[in-house]
């Protein structure tokens, strides 16, 4: 009689669906991670997390992107109808290129932030990491153009790191080290089609990849052919997150909360108060909430602000309170972490304003830290910096270096 | 954008809220044109209406209605309801009587005349409301806060039983109050038509009753909730509107179809007609149904998504179809004389009658017995002229040829009853369908009201927030129509309200 085997985790059993990525990220997990993405099961880690961390900054790392949720923007009216949708001006965009955007609600509140890839003036796609759907058909509401959830139909992965480029190279993308930041290409691959877009959530270099669900294993495995000498791994979402937070990058529902998950009206932020001023260009036409943004910036009635903070000391300030002279609270942290990196103790913060936009000086930030079951308080000075924390030459550098 | 014969505001619709702005405008001296589409101007007023109720006081009054023609032939018109056999009940203002041994107990005689009185007086309360802005929660304005203080204190002032029993009915439905009041079975009918008339409703919907306070809400000569019919038909009422806006110097122009809002940095700054015209002015007041205003004449694209999706959700689907028999020579209806034709008429036998109605209307089909109200005008030849109901908008099919044959027919198998032979005398039939309203009148949806008059639809929801008090999310365009407060019938209320805040607002 053989040994009985575990039997292995189906999350189907707990009602979530699997990506064509599931079968490869199962044969490598040793820490059965899972987390629920949009309905997708989705690593939260494979591996140790910081092994995961120094890969995206030192090798190769894949991320499962697939349950990113894809909508087709089509037809006549489709460059109006972005145009509308988000705040900055989409029709600066070129062709084959992709557009960081975010957009609000008629109150000029943040709703979410995603990416726009533009092909041509009547076909587009967004990514976002919320469902949207229904904000698009409110969108296409009187105007020509065609919404499709696309999400299903296309596998993808994040390819982020130092050696990413010349894995790409192995694969046979010839050219690939020739695509600026924001370019998109396609590349013949096996009977089909791979689509490459130099994007990321990681702040360093970086391509997405874009493929029919059909080859998505061929493409797994083909790239981990590829960077089998450079030290090619996948990555669940607790590394990413380290990774995006260096880059300054945020979360929506993290470091901000979307209008539409909100309870509280006071909780919605608008994009002057996340930092997202030079996402706005009143300049272009109509689009959502330009109204109540205007009457905002003409009246000066923001009332947050979303500050990098480099806090003394190294323990991450999860959570944490913020004080203007110890004594008056001002804000609170959305995101920190010990940088691996840059060795230094950072963080995103919200603070009220005029802290962080006219008074930028002596900033605490009240950090509890367990001590073998006794809560220890420190009071932390903090300097607020720019962002992204960590911006390495590689991450625009075109081609990419050699290795 | 500068132009020397620059008009003060253009208003869209030549419809009578658009002439009734149009004359208040122009009586403060601003510079008005009033566009119409079609060749005749009254937009659906001659085409839904038929009898004058609703025609606030203050309107009529101000632009001097009487001096400029307006005459009734009848300012107190009686209803019959029509019984089989003859057997009909007459209702005049709050009393009810038995015609030709109709059976009608003292109970309910009784009921009746105390159920109407206190309708009236509900109904008086809210008149005043319906002829300001309607107040809004959240802003400190005075006026606002008089509005409703004054509504709270005449409810307050009804005494507590009085004003206990307006909040119980206020929201409920028409079916459950008229018949915890009368038993008969036509009189119950009869009340319950009134309040579903134009509207996507039957007796047993919620928010009957407060469309029939809303109907009750008007006066004429200090008669609540009275009835008239004026002189010459509807057509002479737009006469005199049109006459009133003439004499207060409003330019007019018909057969001048508007085809788009223009918009110059993010302000109405004018309109471009049919054939590629170009009107400037400082205001765009648009008389057109709000649908049509934002979807087609503004469009989307100089809206949030979130307004254009309250817009786009506003109930507005027409139900009732207008009916006009040119006859040979007047009718005979079983049990009345030709006399009694200059009252109004009902078929609605019980209020079972109009929910089953009701019931093909909301699966897309037509009453196959629909209800009927149904007047005599003046005019140089015997006409009928009824409205018919339910006809809905979306009829599965469409609102073919063929359909609207059919409907014909069932409305005219309604009126044999009651008028055996009226076929032989009808020599011209016309059966104007909630598409055809649309087709004619440029009205989304061909609703009388151009959106429904229920509660999530009135007062500083109407016809959404984001549009109240008849301002629009875009500077310089305002709403002066049905689809603003207080709402649709021939008030002229909306047109007065809209031109006063627009005279405050842009002073």
């Amino acid at each position: 009689m053989t040994a009985m085997q575990p039997k292995p985790f189906d999350s189907r059993k707990l009602g979530m669906r699997q990506t064509p990525f599931y079968p490869r990220q199962m044969d490598w997990t040793i820490t059965n991670d899972w987390l629920l993405w949009a309905g997708y099961t989705s690593p939260g880690s494979l591996d140790v997390v910081e092994q995961e961390y120094f890969a995206i900054r030192n090798s190769a790392t894949v991320f499962d992107i697939t349950p990113m949720c894809k909508y087709r923007v089509s037809g006549p009216e489709a460059e109006l109808f972005l145009n509308r949708l988000v705040t900055r001006d989409i029709r600066k965009m070129r062709d084959n290129r992709v557009s960081y955007v975010i957009w609000c609600d008629d109150e000029g509140h943040m709703l979410d932030d995603g990416t726009v890839f533009k092909y041509s003036n009547t076909e587009y796609r967004l990514c976002c990491q919320e469902r949207q759907y229904d904000w698009l058909t409110d969108n296409a509401i009187g105007l020509n153009v065609e919404i499709q959830d696309v999400t299903d139909d296309i596998a993808a992965l994040a390819f982020q790191g130092p050696t990413t480029c010349r894995i790409l190279k192995n694969l046979g993308l010839a050219g690939v080290e020739e695509m600026k930041p924001f370019d998109i290409r396609e590349f013949p691959f096996g009977k089909g089609t791979l689509s490459v877009s130099r994007t990321g959530f990681t702040g360093d270099l970086g391509y997405e990849l874009w493929i029919d669900p059909e080859q998505a294993l061929d493409l797994w495995d083909t790239l981990f052919e590829a960077g089998r000498h450079y030290d090619i791994r996948p990555i669940g979402s607790h590394a990413l997150d380290l990774a995006r937070m260096e880059a300054g990058l945020l979360q929506p529902n993290v470091d901000f909360q979307s209008a539409e998950f909100t309870l509280r009206h006071s909780r919605r932020r608008s994009p002057f108060e996340i930092g997202m001023e030079w996402q706005v260009d009143f300049t272009k036409g109509h689009f959502n909430g330009r109204r109540a943004l205007l009457k905002e910036k003409q009246q000066g009635t923001s009332k947050y602000c979303l500050v990098g903070l480099d806090i003394e000391g190294n323990k991450p300030a999860h959570a944490a309170l913020i004080y203007h002279r110890q004594k008056k609270e001002i804000g609170r942290i959305t995101s920190a972490m010990w940088s691996p990196t840059l060795k230094t103790n950072i963080a995103l913060a919200e603070l009220k304003r005029p802290f962080g936009i006219d008074q930028k000086e002596d900033i605490w930030v009240e950090i509890y830290v367990d001590k073998e079951m006794k809560w220890e308080r420190v009071m932390a000075r903090a300097r607020i910096v720019s962002t992204p924390f960590f911006a390495p030459a590689r991450k625009n550098q075109t081609p990419p270096a050699d290795y | 954008m500068s132009m020397k014969d620059n008009y003060d505001a253009v208003i869209i619709g030549g419809g009578h809220n658009g002439l009734v702005c149009a004359s208040y405008l122009a009586k403060a001296g601003r510079k008005v044109l009033v566009l119409e589409a079609n060749d005749q101007l009254g937009g659906a007023a001659p085409g839904c209406a038929h009898i004058i109720n609703q025609l606030n006081g203050a309107v009529a009054n101000d632009l001097e209605l009487t001096k400029h023609g307006l005459k009734y032939t009848d300012t107190n018109l009686a209803t019959i309801a029509l019984g089989e056999g003859g057997e009909h009940l007459k209702i005049e203002g709050t009393r009810v009587s038995a015609l030709n041994g109709a059976a009608l107990s003292e109970e309910d005689r009784v009921s009746f005349n105390k159920m109407m009185r206190s309708l009236h007086k509900f109904s008086n309360l809210l008149g005043p409301v319906w002829g300001k802005k309607p107040p809004r929660l959240k802003n400190q304005d005075l006026e606002d806060k008089i509005t409703l203080g004054k509504l709270g204190l005449s409810i307050r002032m009804l005494g507590k039983r009085d004003m206990q029993d307006f909040l119980r009915i206020a929201l409920m439905n028409a079916a459950d109050l008229v018949e915890d009041a009368v038993e008969n079975k036509l009189l119950q009918g009869a009340i319950a038509v009134d309040s579903v008339w134009g509207t996507h409703l039957a007796p047993r919907s919620p928010g009957t009753v407060l469309s029939l306070f809303y109907r009750l809400s008007g006066a004429i000569n200090g008669r609540q909730g009275a009835l008239a019919l004026p002189a010459g038909g509807m057509g002479a009422v737009v006469d005199a509107l049109v006459a009133a806006a003439a004499s207060n110097g409003v330019d007019i122009r018909t057969g001048a179809a508007v085809e788009q809002i223009l918009v110059e940095n993010d302000r109405a700054c004018g309109v471009q007609l049919a054939g590629g015209e170009i009107i400037t002015a400082n205001l765009v007041i648009s008389n057109a149904d709000p649908k049509r205003t934002f979807l087609n004449l503004l469009g989307a694209r100089h809206l949030d998504a979130g307004f254009v999706r309250r817009i786009s959700k506003t109930r507005t689907n027409g139900n009732t179809a207008r009916l006009t028999l040119k006859l040979n020579s007047l009718p005979e209806f079983t049990g009345l004389a030709r006399s009694d034709l200059k009252n109004r008429l009902l078929i609605a036998p019980d209020i079972l009658y109009l929910e089953e109605a009701f019931n093909q209307a909301k699966y897309g089909e037509f009453s196959n017995q629909p209800a009927m109200e149904i007047v005599f005008p003046e005019g140089a030849e015997p006409t009928l002229s009824a409205l018919v109901q339910y006809a809905p908008y979306h009829l599965k099919g469409g609102w073919t040829d063929e359909a609207r044959t059919a409907f014909l027919e069932k409305a005219l198998d309604q009126l044999d009853r009651y008028a055996p032979g009226i076929r032989d005398h009808i020599r011209e039939s016309e059966l104007l369908t909630p598409a055809d309203i649309e087709a004619r009148y440029h009205i989304t949806g061909g609703h009388w009201h151009h959106v429904e008059m229920q509660i999530d639809q009135m007062l500083m929801m109407r016809p959404v927030h984001g549009s109240a008090q008849y301002q629009t999310p875009m500077p310089g365009l305002y709403l002066c129509g049905a689809g603003a407060h207080p709402g649709g019938s021939v008030t002229g209320a909306p047109g007065m309200n809209a031109a006063k805040r627009i005279l405050a607002m842009e002073a």
